[in-house]
């Protein structure tokens, strides 16, 4: 028997609520046939409806799957990479620059990707926003890579020598099945990141290009419309259906970084 | 003319010389086995002749071919790993077939190969089951089954029973043997368990430091063995240390340090005034309340300091009158009036002048 | 760029496996080490290590006419020069109020942390000592909302602390009964500082949970063998065994608040401006690219140190 005082407990409770409140209501509020967030006045579906309907929001989703699908798919791709390397070979350099992006506070990366594309005629577009993404993503998915490496048992990989496949061939069909669900998993898991990143998209975005959060960061500041509730919740919704399925394929990869 | 030779090949790392100029010659259907304690190289030398290793001197020759450079996948040789390593994400099946597809043999044939050997390992049935239905034992077999199936011109077994229980392993021996001499494909195989080296092989090679002892067949291993060290790996072993006192022929006499004068047989031992060592193996010691006298035998008095009492049969542990021990065997096996002796009760212990075998140091 | 890194991952990996190769192929191993890592590496040394050392050249730069920097170098007849000046860094350690900004948001970041370990430590010592089977869904439970898009966890707490919110006016409502007069929570430090909690609670539960779990229980019973009471026991035994955690916990969550500028820019109103807002200002708004680059480094160099020294911490404690 561990201790557990009822006092833990209650804190504890109390930590989980405080966690899940401002959630749970802005998924109430999106029912709520009201412009305020205020009382409750009614079941309404309205919101969503004006949702799908308002224009920019539509373009500003159908950007952010454009510019995740595509950070995710390179990104899994240079992640996976790198993670094999660091586990294969002794790697000064890599490491650093793969986790950097992590490590640092976003706003500068932002920053100075914005005076880079500038500098170097990048245009400020859907472009830079992948390029940005890009650069961030690698290092998740070569954590979750290189961890699932880690965890899987080398000499499967002679045993497949010794049987006659060549180094490439053992790679194909024993490594790679074998850590198929940490790349999907790490892929996921980009494309969450993608979709769901404001400060780094917010300074490559330029002018022209809007992503969801972005529209949400304007409807935020400028006038809150309910259409943000329900905005939120079929967001949430999304990353919780994401992150479940990446779960399944990596368990253990979510425990925190 | 061998299969294999391995000539004067050496293996350092850093500092530390894992396998010091070993050089062996195995014949082409034997069971070879080597033998020794870890860190002793019998591993290092066995991944050397699997390729994930290669010697920083000396020439490894399978069937003539120098094996230099030559990477693991391109060698006629496999591996039963011990670990087994059977693939998780494939089936029994596709784990087994894995070798006839590196070899691109056609598809049609490889279902048929595969129940084949399924059939000699004893698995029939087992085809879509995956590593992680079977039990240990029966992934052994899978194991060795893949390494088989292509028939290589060598097969490694890397301490492929030490994961199982001691019942198993009595068994799956017997089962080793038999296929071996069914396929006649030569086995190379590695353990520490000396009892296993004697059960299995045609001949063993008994390797300590990096360097092999004495190579030969196990009844002469056992009762021959060359050097200290080999006759104390090897069972248990009383290890007399004396001089040679004379020298007629066959016969000699020694005066073993703490004992006193015997006579022996032995047609190793160097002149007169050399100091060697008489190895002398306990069932070989006969104890009892009095022994018969015998010029053929050399016998002497002590008391039972201790005793082992293992089932089968019981090691008493005599102390001489001038302290030194000797270890004596005896069987349980005398009907009703077999009279085990206490600890203090005073005994004679002899062997026969034969019994022993010299050794120099 | 995307088709260089497909061409990357298309190129075969050749012998790029076993743990030890046959001589001959020892020595290749290098070139994979660069097929393989190389294509990475390239990528971020483009995207991440260039435009950072672009910004700190950019914050020696002057700014340019309409914004942004001006040329590098200037032309006049005796030649090229390098047009580079330490006046926008004179600026910032003369004018007194950047240092004050640096060191409210040092404050702000600080009560985060204190408040998120207040918060999380209650609920990692609950997890740490639930039987094993429930732990890992508490875990989950506890990461779950961090997924959640960041906005979304932000704009929660406008309407939580707005001023229609219906449990303001409960709250204005009780101090009233106390004769207090009405309080606005949004658009003050108090909001920010609520936000800046919020975000960054996942951060303190997963270390100190981390360290948690691994505090043998036997400690404590001897603890109270000897006669310690439960808050003696936390103090003495518990607490002084999680510092690590604690340590490791407070940096995760210090060093990104520090940087913070959409959380202000939501919940704080002017009041609650922090340093991340004043860069984006000079980026986006005033457009004066190096005083903001001097700003983004005086943070980078914080947040290096910082991280350097909760590493060094980490090290000690570990001897």
């Amino acid at each position: 028997m561990r201790r557990r005082s009822p006092l833990l407990w209650l804190a504890a409770f109390l930590a989980y609520a405080f966690l899940y409140a401002p959630l749970v209501i802005v998924v109430a509020y999106s029912f709520n046939d009201s412009r305020l967030n205020a009382e409750w006045v009614g079941f309404t579906l309205s919101w969503y409806q004006k949702l799908f309907q308002n224009e920019k929001m539509l373009v500003a989703a159908r950007n952010s799957l454009i510019i995740g699908l595509t950070a995710s798919v390179v990104s899994t791709v240079l992640g996976t990479m790198a993670g094999y390397a660091m586990y294969r070979f002794r790697t000064r350099l890599l490491p650093v620059l793969v986790l950097a992006p992590i490590a640092i506070p976003e706003i500068l990366m932002g920053v100075s990707l914005l005076i880079f594309f500038v500098l170097v005629g990048i245009s400020l577009g859907m472009i830079s926003i992948i390029l940005a993404h890009i650069a961030f993503c690698v290092g998740f998915v070569a954590i979750v890579v290189r961890a699932r490496l880690a965890g899987m048992d080398e000499t499967l990989i002679e045993a497949a020598r010794d049987l006659g496949a060549t180094p490439w061939q053992a790679f194909r069909l024993i490594t790679l099945p074998l850590i198929m669900p940490g790349v999907m998993a790490g892929a996921l898991m980009a494309f969450t990141l993608s979709i769901d990143d404001f400060v780094i998209t917010f300074f490559t975005a330029g002018v022209g290009s809007s992503t969801l959060p972005l529209q949400i960061y304007t409807m935020v500041k400028i006038s809150v419309t309910p259409e943000v509730n329900a905005v939120s919740t079929l967001l949430m919704a999304l990353t919780l259906a994401l992150i479940l399925i990446a779960s399944r394929l990596s368990p253990g990869a979510f425990r925190g970084r | 003319m061998a299969l294999l030779e391995i000539r004067n090949v050496t293996r350092r790392f850093g500092d530390f010389t894992a396998v010091d100029n070993v050089s062996l010659s195995i014949e082409a259907g034997e069971f070879f086995t080597l033998l020794g304690p870890s860190g002793c190289g019998k591993t290092t030398l066995l991944r050397m002749l699997a390729g994930f290793d290669a010697p920083d001197a000396g020439r490894i020759e399978l069937d003539d071919r120098d094996m230099a450079g030559i990477p693991p996948e391109a060698r006629d040789v496999h591996t039963v790993f011990q670990s087994y390593a059977l693939f998780p994400h494939m089936t029994v099946e596709e784990n087994i077939a894995f070798p006839l597809k590196m070899a691109k043999v056609p598809h049609e044939r490889i279902g048929v190969r595969v129940e084949e050997v399924l059939e000699d390992v004893r698995l029939t049935g087992m085809e879509r089951r995956y590593p992680n239905e079977l039990s240990g034992g029966q992934r052994q077999r899978v194991a060795v089954a893949r390494a088989l199936i292509n028939r290589p011109k060598l097969l490694l077994l890397d301490e492929p029973l030490a994961a199982l229980d001691a019942k198993l392993k009595e068994s799956v021996q017997l089962e080793l043997i038999a296929l071996q001499k069914e396929i006649g494909i030569t086995f190379i195989y590695v353990t520490h368990d000396q009892g296993e080296a004697l059960a299995l092989s045609h001949r063993t090679a008994v390797m300590n430091h990096g360097r092999v002892e004495q190579v030969d067949e196990p009844s002469r291993i056992y009762g021959y063995p060359k050097n200290r060290f080999v006759a104390d790996f090897i069972g248990q072993c009383n290890l007399l240390d004396g001089e040679v006192k004379s020298r007629a022929g066959e016969r000699m006499t020694m005066a073993l340090d703490g004992i006193g004068e015997v006579n022996a047989i032995d047609t190793e031992s160097d002149l007169p005034g050399t100091r060697g060592v008489l190895a002398l193996r306990p069932e070989k010691v006969a104890i009892g309340a009095s022994l018969p006298e015998d010029p053929e035998l050399n016998r002497f008095q002590g008391h039972v300091h201790d005793f082992l009492y293992l089932g089968d049969v019981t090691v008493y542990i005599v102390e001489l009158a001038s302290g030194t021990r000797v270890e004596a065997l005896l069987p349980n096996s005398a009907a009703g009036g077999a009279k085990f002796f206490e600890p203090g009760d005073r005994v004679e212990v002899g062997w026969r002048i034969d019994a022993g075998h010299f050794l120099n140091d | 760029m995307l088709f260089i890194a497909f061409l990357g991952a298309l190129v075969p990996w050749w012998w790029t496996q076993g743990a030890a190769v046959p001589e001959g192929v020892r020595v290749s191993n290098k070139l994979y080490k660069w097929l393989i890592g190389g294509p990475p590496l390239a990528y971020l040394l483009v995207f991440f290590a260039v435009p950072v050392l672009i910004m700190v050249v950019a914050s020696f730069r002057h700014p340019g006419d309409f914004g942004g920097l001006a040329p590098i170098f200037f032309e006049d007849d005796t030649g090229r020069y390098l047009n580079l000046t330490g006046e926008s860094y004179v600026r910032f350690f003369t004018d007194a109020l950047y240092a004050r900004l640096f060191v409210k948001s040092f404050v702000y970041a600080a009560i985060t942390a204190i408040v998120c370990l207040a918060i999380a430590y209650p609920l990692a010592l609950l997890i740490a000592r639930s039987p094993r089977k429930h732990r890992d869904i508490m875990v989950l439970l506890v990461i779950l909302p961090f997924w959640s898009n960041f906005l979304i966890r932000v704009y929660a707490w406008m309407i939580i602390l707005g001023p229609q919110s219906v449990f303001v006016h409960m709250l204005n409502n009780a101090l009233g009964v106390f004769g207090f007069g009405p309080v606005t929570l949004l658009y003050t430090p108090f909001a920010v500082v609520v936000g800046l909690v919020y975000v960054h609670l996942p951060f303190m539960v997963l270390p100190l949970y981390a360290n948690l779990e691994k505090h043998d229980p036997a400690l404590l019973d001897a603890a109270q063998d000897l006669g310690a009471n439960a808050w003696q026991r936390f103090w003495r035994v518990t607490f002084p065994l999680s510092l690590p955690g604690v340590y490791a916990g407070a940096a995760l969550v210090f060093i990104p608040a520090l940087g913070m500028f959409a959380i202000p820019d939501i919940l704080g109103g002017t009041e609650g401006i922090m340093i991340g807002n004043v860069i984006k200002q000079q980026f986006l708004d005033t457009r004066d690219w190096p005083f903001g680059s001097v700003l983004a480094m005086v943070l980078t160099a914080m947040a290096v140190l910082l991280a350097g020294g909760a590493a060094w911490i980490a090290r000690r404690q570990r001897e």
